[in-house]
């Protein structure tokens, strides 16, 4: 028998692979149902209306009245603007101090590594409510702790209610939102750089390439597109963002829109609060606009980004 | 295990469905409530109560979660299987129910004429022609103190505007009490408890109320800029970091005695009574003028109404007249001392505070919060603003003219008053 006619038997042989189809089932399904159609759903709910008791189609209708109606643009600019100094400050203190950490962490000569990483990494697994509570209760200037921690070193004069001060709060609560979150980069860092090879740093050493210089060198490039994941899972996250800022400043995110992000907004006006009845139409539009901008910034980085960043194979 | 798990199913709905035969000739009539708070004052006092004047109607109360009540509720009415009697927010959520058929029209209710048309307001249609709720209970707003401080530093409770500040100067002077206990973390404080509560005195309660809703008035009128301009005066007799200061901090301060006066609404009283160790008093918003008229904001809280699509009309309807009556009314108001009955017949309540602020009733005039009827029913919603600019004028980021100023443009964008 020649090769040809095997492989042709083989061919009419192999059975239609069910398990292959079934494996998928469950994950596709799962995902379908509650990920892919309530996606169609928010974009098709956010191009009607609802008028007299019914739903009309409106087309663009309701993203015109969001940007053109300065009730609500006046509103959205405020939201974007602030998720935009949410994420950029997470951008310039998690993600570095979670690389610091990381570095600090993998150096061989640290003695207590796994209590640090796991101590370091306990406020990613907590709740929302509790940290959002915990901090509220910290820099509260009647019970809090910190105005007193702060006049032991006598800083007291620095203190001032942060949360409910507009020119603070929000860069209070990015930072808060940094203390929970740093583990993250931090893990993702560290075993990035645990997987860097002995050889290479042995070869760099060989170099004369030791210390400070060998991290930012060999190690930092090495780690790119590791920082590069973490740039887009910081993005999605916090374009993402609500919890934090609803259980510390309320829905109203508060002192006067200060703290409002697109999460919030998005919250008050697709339920409604207090007084203000729920407009599932409007939050629907508002939610198609968060994806968008979303998908824009992970396009980005999907193709301009990821493709320039050099790969290095061991 | 699976079918013992189903015969243990199978017979338990068989138990639950022979009980439900065994009563088949009482009535049963649900009660769809947010007020879980309330459930054994409904079972042990109010419902034994009225079972005993009407054998054979039994009666449930059945609550849900505050926050999810709207939403289960609304999703019970639509599937059709809510409660018989339905607990109504004020205003436009009941009103929407009603226009959507899910609640009945009672306006011919024996029982509602015990209410006057203040108290009806909030759950009548916007012409006041139909009535959908029976009214329950109001709150009502003012100023609580605490007496020991008070006689500690020989005060005199304030009745006009310069007393208030006088009482203020002295408590700061002193220096053991900060001298009013309130934030503008939580915003709503700042609203509910400042321009609501002391609003009223300046646009003379339903008359300004119904000229801002037929638009003869504007909120950048003195009459509703000069409250804003008292909340400015408030700033300086606040907590140190009033700012981040919550309702829960502002309710601590005072109970722990650490605040001398609290800003309040009546539902305070139960809560204060069992956590404050000192003697408390009430006083009213102060007046401007010796001897002016007092306006209190007496607001409409919560009422019931009837499920259109109930299946026992007729013993709702009297469970309904019940509440309306003033038997109803003494249980309620006494078993829950700050929620006070809207009844015209005047009830005997136990608790001090509460006879004092109650007081109020007879020598002031009542209003409701001026925001809640109709004004807040577009974008942007001029109740939320309220919260968002009374705490703004407190720490100063905008004037009260700014202030009254940004909520007039807002209302003026969506509301046009009829004509």
């Amino acid at each position: 028998m020649d090769t040809e006619t095997m492989a042709a038997e083989t061919r009419a042989k192999r059975p239609i692979r069910w398990h292959v189809g079934v494996f998928l089932a469950p994950a596709v399904l799962v995902y379908t149902a509650f990920m892919i159609l309530p996606l169609f759903g928010t974009l098709q709910l956010s191009l009607f209306r609802n008028i007299e008791q019914s739903q009309v189609f409106v087309g663009l209708g309701n993203f015109r009245t969001l940007f053109g109606d300065p009730n609500w643009s006046v509103n959205f600019w405020n939201a974007l603007r602030n998720n935009v100094w949410f994420f950029i400050i997470h951008m310039l203190v998690q993600n570095p101090i979670g690389i610091l950490l990381a570095a600090l962490l993998s150096s061989p000569r640290l003695r207590f590594t796994a209590f640090y990483r796991t101590a370091i990494f306990v406020p990613t697994i907590l709740s929302f409510v509790i940290v959002g509570f915990a901090w509220k209760l910290i820099l509260s200037p009647i019970w809090g702790v910190a105005p007193h921690l702060m006049d032991f070193v006598g800083l007291k004069s620095f203190f001032t209610p942060w949360l409910g001060k507009e020119q603070y709060a929000l860069t209070a609560l990015s930072l808060v939102s940094v203390w929970q979150f740093v583990g993250i980069p931090m893990m993702l860092i560290y075993a990035a750089l645990l997987s860097i090879p002995d050889e290479v740093i042995e070869a760099a050493e060989c170099d004369g390439v030791t210390g400070m210089a060998q991290f930012w060198k060999i190690k930092l490039p090495l780690i790119l597109p590791s920082i590069g994941i973490i740039s887009i899972l910081t993005f999605v996250g916090n374009f993402n963002a609500f919890d934090l800022i609803y259980t510390a400043q309320g829905a109203l995110a508060g002192p006067n829109y200060s703290t409002d992000i697109l999460g919030t907004f998005l919250y008050r006006a697709f339920f409604g609060f207090q007084l203000q009845v729920g407009d599932p139409n409007m939050g629907a539009a508002i939610a198609t606009i968060m994806f968008l901008i979303i998908l824009a910034g992970v396009c980005v980085y999907l193709f301009l980004v990821q493709t320039r960043l050099r790969r290095y194979q061991f | 295990m699976k079918t013992k798990l189903l015969t243990a199913l199978l017979l338990g709905t068989s138990i639950l469905g022979t009980t439900g035969m065994a009563l088949a000739e009482d009535v049963t009539l649900n009660i769809e409530s947010w007020r879980g708070d309330d459930l054994t004052i409904w079972k042990d006092k109010l419902i034994p109560a009225f079972e005993a004047k009407n054998p054979g109607i039994k009666v449930v109360f059945a609550p849900s979660a505050p926050t999810e009540y709207d939403a289960a509720l609304g999703a019970k009415l639509a599937a059709g299987s809510a409660g018989d009697l339905i607990t109504c927010r004020p205003f436009d959520k009941s009103l929407e129910l009603f226009k959507k058929g899910n609640l009945a029209d009672i306006s011919s209710l024996p029982g509602m004429d015990n209410f006057s048309p203040v108290a009806k307001a909030a759950w009548q249609t916007d012409d006041g022609k139909s009535s959908f709720c029976v009214p329950m209970a109001s709150v009502i707003h003012g100023f609580i103190y605490n007496k020991d401080a008070f006689d500690k530093l020989g005060l005199k409770v304030p009745t006009t505007n310069e007393e208030f500040y006088a009482v203020l100067d002295k408590i700061k002077a002193d220096g053991t009490y900060i001298p009013m206990a309130m934030g503008t973390k939580d915003l709503w404080e700042a609203a509910t408890m400042g321009y609501q509560n002391i609003g009223p005195n300046y646009w003379k309660g339903e008359e300004g109320r119904a000229a801002l809703i037929k638009g003869e008035q504007k909120l950048t009128d003195p009459q509703w800029v000069e409250p804003y301009k008292e909340l400015a005066k408030w700033k300086p007799y606040l907590g140190d970091g009033f700012e981040a200061q919550t309702y829960p901090d502002s309710q601590n301060l005072f109970t722990l005695g650490r605040a001398a006066i609290y800003p309040a609404g009546s539902w305070e009283i139960g809560l204060f009574n069992t956590q404050a160790q000192f003697k408390m008093g009430a006083f009213p918003p102060p007046v401007q003028k010796a001897g002016d008229t007092c306006y209190i904001s007496d607001h409409t809280d919560i009422g019931m109404g009837l499920n259109a699509a109930s299946k026992h009309p007729e013993e709702a309807k009297k469970f309904l007249s019940w509440v309306a009556s003033p038997d109803f009314a003494t249980i309620y108001a006494n078993a829950l001392p700050g929620f006070f009955s809207l009844n015209s017949t005047p009830v005997k309540m136990e608790d001090p505070l509460a006879q004092e602020f109650v007081s109020w009733r007879g020598k002031c005039k009542s209003t409701i919060r001026s925001t809640y009827q109709i004004l807040s029913r577009g974008t942007p919603n001029l109740e939320n603003e309220t919260w968002v600019e009374s705490a703004n004028v407190i720490n100063g980021t905008d004037t009260p003219e700014a202030a009254a100023k940004k909520l007039q443009d807002g209302l003026d964008s969506w509301y046009k008053p009829a004509k």
